[in-house]
């Protein structure tokens, strides 16, 4: 960055020139991988669909914001968020959730060893507990939305959350890390499930990946003192 | 035990609930889901038998259930003076109530092609139209492309303002209802853009959903609140 004394103004070196794009993460199973929980038509269309449009629309949003941030348009800059938000949101979002769910023959379903284990049952009473808060939750928020399982950071607790639309959980507070997400977005159950979210809820703790959340949350906790 | 008598009254061209009962001394109305004026399959091809089926049935039962279940504990604490259940409930009853209103709309804008769905509007409304939007075709774009771009669930809307006495284009959020967005706003013509409107079909593709819901909107109705409002 250059300071010009004289009029106040800054410019800002290009360094939005070598800007990542996102692009598609693979999921790391096969798309009938989750049957009977998670249908295999469903898994097509919420990867290769729904997620890839969060994709494209963020990078054409992070373009638009690189011409404008070149030629000073403020008000586009602005403008731009709310579409960066929901499609980085959205491409934020899924990428959590498919390393949230694995086939039960890959641990799907498994419940948590220590410390996660312990430190949920500290938190909640128990495993089901837990699992019976977030399937509430889930079915509570209205309209669009996801239900979390995360950390904070700060006061060293675990929580259950919901944001809303494609809001990532760090907008409810920038101390908490996401361990699972559950997509509540009617997408991600309808053609299996129709209107009854509360059948998937059920059936998704059955390929929720516990050890995924378990390496998340070892690896904030060994900053932390005793949990 | 409260007194249950039943009020049922039948308003073709009012926005008013179509059937409802009275419970409690107090007069608390809980409310029914209006039958649909044709049948499920009739909107096909450009809504499935299969949708309006669940869309009728499932969700919209299920927001006159909840909202019902919401103002009966509303009713009782309100009776108790318990402010902060009251305050708390707001959310639900909102949201229910909210789907109830919305929904009820829409079945009366959607109407089978043989029975005039997709029939342009003619008269005052169809004037009225073009001076806001320049055409028809103007119109529908507006309303596809707001309706496309909504972020998550909500409904878009031809809504007149009866204050400024104009034809307005807007978009709620979840099931708020048109009236949220200004109170002198009247609505028209609602299109559901909740993915349960459209899914079981049209998959991920809202657009297309929106380019042929069109070919079932019932203009005679909208013009028919038009003209009332104009009044």
């Amino acid at each position: 960055m250059s300071l010009d004394v004289g009029t106040g103004k800054t410019t800002m070196e290009p360094c939005l020139e070598s800007m990542k794009t996102a692009s598609l993460p693979d999921l790391p199973y096969a798309y009938d991988a989750l049957e009977p929980a998670i249908s295999e038509e469903i898994m097509r269309l919420h990867h290769l669909k729904h997620h890839q449009t969060y994709v494209t629309n963020y990078n054409k949003a992070l373009d638009h914001l690189r011409s404008a941030l070149s030629s000073g348009d403020h008000s586009s800059v602005v403008k731009l968020q709310s579409q960066i938000k929901f499609n980085g949101g959205g491409h934020v979002n899924h990428a959590i959730f498919w390393k949230n769910l694995a086939p039960v023959h890959e641990g799907g379903g498994k419940p948590p060893q220590d410390p996660l284990s312990s430190a949920i049952d500290a938190h909640f009473g128990s495993l089901e507990e837990l699992m019976q808060k977030m399937n509430s939750e889930g079915a509570a928020v209205q309209g669009s939305g996801w239900v979390w399982f995360g950390l904070d950071k700060e006061l060293k607790r675990l929580v259950v959350e919901t944001t809303a639309n494609q809001d990532p959980l760090v907008t409810k507070g920038s101390h908490l890390v996401p361990l699972i997400g559950i997509d509540v977005w009617e997408h991600a159950y309808y053609p299996q499930y129709k209107n009854a979210r509360a059948e998937y809820l059920k059936n998704i703790w059955t390929v929720i990946n516990w050890k995924y959340a378990s390496d998340i949350f070892e690896k904030h906790n060994r900053g932390l003192n005793e949990f | 035990m409260a007194i249950r008598s039943v009020a049922s009254r039948r308003t073709l061209s009012s926005l008013k609930e179509s059937s409802s009962k009275l419970l409690g001394l107090r007069g608390i109305q809980t409310f029914t889901l209006p039958d649909l004026p044709y049948d499920y399959s009739a909107l096909e091809p450009a809504i499935s038998g299969e949708i309006m089926q669940i869309h009728h049935q499932k969700h919209h039962q299920t927001y006159v259930t909840n909202y019902n279940n919401a103002l009966e504990q509303l009713d009782q604490a309100v009776n108790k003076g318990d402010a902060s259940t009251v305050v708390k409930l707001h959310s639900a009853i909102k949201f229910n109530g909210g789907g109830h209103v919305n929904h009820s709309i829409f079945w009366k804008n959607l109407a089978p092609v043989n029975q005039g769905g997709g029939e342009p509007p003619k008269g005052a409304l169809g004037g009225a139209i073009d001076t806001h939007f320049g055409s028809l075709e103007g119109l529908v774009k507006k309303m596809s492309a707001e309706g496309a771009a909504l972020q998550g669930s909500g409904w878009v809307w031809l809504g007149l303002d009866k204050e400024l006495k104009k034809l307005v284009v807007d978009t709620t959020a979840n099931q708020d209802p048109l009236v949220t967005k200004g109170g002198s706003l009247v609505p028209l013509v609602g299109i559901d853009v909740w993915e349960h409107a459209y899914y079981l079909q049209y998959k991920n593709v809202r657009p297309d959903y929106l380019k042929n819901v069109w070919k079932v909107i019932n203009w005679k109705y909208a013009s028919e609140v038009y003209e009332s409002e104009c009044k």
